[in-house]
């Protein structure tokens, strides 16, 4: 951060005009996040309704979500997503990184190529993956050609759930390849040499300096994937529909969340509350995976 | 050529002429490369190719078989057997598909603008002006970013029904059209700006605005394009907000609009296909005319942290 004496004499100007600047993202981060924000912690108090403004409930609201069943399936479901989802996301996106890291004839195709997923739309991944894993399929069709047979990915409650994880890794893989491969780039190769030179094979190079070396970026992405899985929304959606597959089985978080606050009978408050929830978990899950840092590092 | 050259500027060439003429593979220490490790590598780099290119080959495939194949046959058939077009024209007929891309655009560009015109203003005032409040001012964009959308979602939609802005295209852009993260990446790159090249400026009496324009504008123009970019693709890809936003199927954005086909029309999948090659198309052209600058962009974000 560059905070100079000589800045100091950067000051001519009218008072009103460092406002002026920020007033558009002020306003829009105003209107459209801060007072949202606040509106869901009231809005979680009442009984609020889309056509209707709703009374003061006190924790009625979250009393309700205690004994709602759909509440803890959801709970679950995005719970599992996490559990499920970030281990793999930590760990396949690094060794994919040290994979296209060596300079080798091709490797910018490769690479952007990987990164082709995260590119693409959410909505157009989640409807690939729906054909590709259809009963008819093209994964059944190999499946079955190489005499496992048809696996009902999409019918089954927990292989659906399966299913959406590894699409969300499928498509996260790239993504987080970027992120190690510029980790990588400031791994002094000292380190490596030193290790060679002891005799260190290749997997013990990747404990012993590796991993270590890029410790900090794995937390990050650790914390980053762990606060989007717990807030998954589409490829669940769009694979199991927007009711949640079988008997509402598979709806998650955020899923319960659309479902209960919108249309024209919306219930606002109820609503909120489902937010208010996902909101502290993923702030709970910041802080813990942060702390986890931390601790290591003392 | 590296796609991460910038971070990694030092290296040497990735392949070397040796005395012996022969040419030989080098890793990024200059050191040679054995043949079969290179053969591994190459190996399981088109491995990971078919994992995640294929998918899309495989849909782009399925939407130009024609009604007669069969598009379940096992063993499944990678080439359509008579490549037509016929699907994509199906599918205009039977969703707007092309008025949903012109929604989507009109959102993307929306969100493009809005975000390179109000990012730079904010980050530079947070950057670079001195005023009272200052740090307040950033904590708030800082508290701005840490709050996920998914939690607001409802909230924001009664606050666009308030607004009676619900159901239009300018309530879609408008919660992401400046946002917060932008507004930090433009500080930060507004902060990495050596002060003596606008003192000079100062010295000869630019303002504020003279000064943000004429000179410390154009030394960020890559961290410009690099919001530019992820405001496109966010916009364009984004699929809760609009779903809430959105409820006359004439306003809808391409991901609803293909959502929609979906749910209505999943018995024909070569239809699906077809519609998520429309969507998927344009973004994978813009991404590989500036993939360098999008590397970069997503690399310096991670250093940053």
């Amino acid at each position: 951060m560059a905070s100079s004496s000589s800045t100091a004499r950067v000051r001519r100007q009218l008072p009103t005009s460092p406002w002026l600047f920020a007033a558009p993202g002020f306003l829009v981060v105003g209107v459209f996040i801060l007072y949202p924000f606040v509106s869901t912690v009231v809005n979680s108090f009442t009984d609020r309704r889309t056509l209707i403004p709703g009374e003061f409930v006190g924790l009625a609201n979250f009393r309700e979500l205690l004994h709602d069943e759909m509440f803890w399936i959801g709970l679950r479901n995005s719970t599992l997503y996490v559990l499920g989802v970030v281990p793999a996301l930590v760990l396949l996106p690094l060794l994919l990184a040290l994979l296209v890291q060596k300079n080798i004839p091709g490797i910018t195709f490769f690479r952007s190529a990987f990164y082709t997923p995260v590119v693409a739309s959410i909505v157009v991944v989640g409807l690939i993956w729906v054909w590709l894993l259809d009963e008819r399929g093209l994964v059944n069709a190999v499946l079955e050609a190489i005499g496992v047979g048809r696996v009902g990915f999409l019918s089954d409650q927990w292989l659906l759930l399966l299913s959406a994880m590894a699409v969300t890794v499928w498509r996260g893989l790239g993504y987080y390849m970027i992120i190690y491969l510029a980790a990588l780039a400031n791994v002094p190769r000292e380190l490596h040499e030193a290790a060679s030179v002891d005799g260190a094979g290749p997997v013990r190079r990747f404990f012993t300096v590796t991993v270590p070396a890029v410790r900090s970026t794995m937390v990050l992405v650790g914390a980053l994937s762990s606060v989007s899985a717990f807030k998954v929304f589409s490829e669940v959606y769009l694979m199991a529909g927007p009711d949640g597959g079988p008997a509402g089985e598979d709806t998650t978080l955020v899923m319960l969340v659309q479902r209960t606050g919108t249309g024209l009978t919306g219930r606002v408050g109820y609503a909120s509350a489902i937010s208010v929830v996902v909101f502290v978990v993923t702030v709970v899950l910041m802080l813990l995976v942060l702390r986890a840092d931390r601790k290591e590092e003392t | 050529m590296s796609v991460l050259e910038k971070v990694r500027p030092a290296e040497p060439p990735a392949t070397t002429r040796q005395r012996k003429g022969r040419r030989r593979i080098t890793d990024e220490h200059g050191r040679r490369i054995r043949v079969w490790e290179l053969a591994l590598r190459y190996l399981l780099l088109l491995a990971v190719l078919a994992l995640t290119v294929g998918p899309f080959l495989w849909q782009l495939s399925t939407s130009l078989k024609g009604p007669t194949e069969d598009i379940f046959s096992s063993p499944p058939k990678f080439l359509p057997g008579d490549p037509t077009l016929h699907n994509y024209r199906r599918v205009a007929d039977t969703i707007p598909v092309w008025d949903y891309a012109l929604n989507s655009l009109k959102v993307a560009v929306g969100n493009v603008v809005t975000n390179c015109v109000g990012a730079a203003l904010a980050g530079y005032a947070l950057a670079r002006l001195r005023y009272r409040g200052r740090k307040v001012a950033t904590l708030v964009f800082i508290l701005a970013m840490l709050v996920p959308a998914e939690s607001i979602i409802i909230a924001q939609f009664t606050t666009m029904r308030e607004l009676g802005l619900n159901n239009t295209l300018i309530g879609v852009v408008l919660p992401g059209c400046v946002s917060a993260m932008n507004v930090l990446l433009m500080r930060n790159a507004f902060l990495n700006l050596p002060y003596e090249i606008e003192e000079a400026a100062f010295v000869d009496g630019a303002n504020a605005w003279q000064r943000f324009l004429r000179i410390a504008l154009p030394s960020v123009k890559g961290t410009l394009a690099v919001v530019a970019i992820f405001a496109f693709m966010g916009a364009w890809d984004d699929f809760l907000w609009p779903l809430i936003a959105l409820s006359d199927p004439s306003k809808f954005t391409l991901t609803i609009g293909l959502n929609y086909l979906h749910g209505t029309f999943a018995n024909d999948e070569r239809l699906v296909a077809a519609g998520t090659i429309i969507a998927v198309a344009p973004l994978i052209a813009l991404f590989a005319c500036l993939q360098r600058y999008f590397f970069r962009g997503v690399g310096e974000g991670a250093v940053k942290g």
